[in-house]
């Protein structure tokens, strides 16, 4: 499976949950195949999906799900202590690692040889991590919001794209709906 | 009141109640400030485009942010302060440290400080510059501004207004 395969999967779970979702391939994949409101998108500033979701779960009481990558958690490797210790219930960082910088053509990432996502998140302090594969990842998805515990996913997969169209929505759009979203 | 503290208060006036924060031992009392009210959630951060991030987030989820720097995290927050804060137009006070101004005894501070207000220039970032004791009856009123207008605004304390090192 590849990531668009995963966000397929797990999209009917997403659309009842505010998501913020990495910038790139993986915010076209889950624009095109499920557009919603509950959902940011990030069109710029790569490595920050998991530190805009935290700031939204300590903010108010909703869940929150960061949608990342490997290669953008790399990018803001700092993000996991930030995490492990600012403990929020509500927020749930699915890290889908599928080896590779996939929206800037499928270059391999650190994540995808020798370093372990799972294991730096551990070594970081964060409490609840499982790592999976690809097809169990909508499984451990519900299954972490049903804990109502923060939860770090690593969800293993192959690296490949399909082809999307970009983001024409304005981002003041973007997050001005997400925003009645959250307050709803 | 100390001026550190003078600062919190008008942060907390102001409804502030997420601070992020990156160490500085010019805005130490600051951050000590920041830590001990009650009504702010203080997160430190590892990195200050980390810290913007956690700032984007916490304005959409309903709390009003600020971040404390340094002047050097002008040049770690270009990409994050024009393609998040400013493309979203999400409101950001910036309460920064200007190493690198007069009394400051490190010399590659004044590597960056002769390039700080060029750049928050360039960004079309409103900036204030503390500078004088008693600049900072204008926080307040910055402050109102940032809220007003959607914007990340930078408000520059140097070593003169904070008394030297």
């Amino acid at each position: 499976m590849i990531r668009s395969e995963i966000i397929r999967d797990i999209a009917p779970i997403l659309r009842d949950q505010l998501v913020v979702c990495n910038i790139g391939l993986p915010s076209q994949e889950l624009h095109m195949i499920d557009d919603q409101a509950s959902t940011f998108y990030m069109l710029g500033t790569m490595g920050l999906s998991s530190s805009i979701g935290l700031g939204v779960a300590l903010a108010q009481d909703k869940t929150v799900i960061s949608i990342d990558g490997d290669g953008s958690v790399l990018t803001n490797l700092g993000t996991l202590p930030t995490i492990a210790n600012n403990v929020a219930d509500n927020f749930i960082l699915l890290i889908i690692d599928n080896g590779s910088y996939g929206s800037t053509g499928d270059q391999p990432t650190y994540a995808g040889q020798k370093t372990s996502l799972t294991a730096v998140a551990r070594a970081c302090g964060c409490e609840n991590v499982v790592e999976c594969q690809a097809v169990e990842t909508g499984t451990v998805l519900q299954a972490a919001l049903d804990s109502k515990k923060m939860t770090v996913i690593v969800a293993k997969c192959e690296s490949g794209n399909i082809k999307v169209p970009v983001i024409t929505k304005d981002p003041v759009v973007i997050r001005d709906r997400f925003m009645t979203e959250v307050a709803r | 009141m100390s001026v550190s503290e003078k600062i919190v208060a008008d942060f907390v006036t102001n409804g502030i109640e997420f601070v992020t924060t990156v160490p500085c031992k010019q805005l130490g009392g600051v951050i000590d400030a920041v830590e001990k009210e009650p009504s702010i959630y203080h997160i430190p951060s590892n990195k200050e485009d980390e810290g913007m991030g956690l700032c984007a987030g916490a304005f959409m989820g309903g709390k009003r942010p600020a971040i404390i720097m340094q002047n050097t995290a002008i040049g770690v927050t270009v990409n994050t302060l024009v393609t998040l804060t400013q493309f979203y137009r999400m409101p950001l006070p910036m309460l920064i440290s200007y190493r690198g101004e007069l009394k400051e005894p490190v010399a590659c501070q004044v590597e960056m400080a002769v390039h700080t207000k060029a750049l928050l220039n360039q960004l079309n970032i409103p900036t204030y510059h503390f500078h004088k004791p008693g600049d900072e009856q204008e926080l307040d009123a910055i402050l109102k501004y940032t809220f007003m207008c959607n914007k990340p605004v930078a408000i520059l304390t140097d070593a003169t207004f904070w008394g030297g090192y």
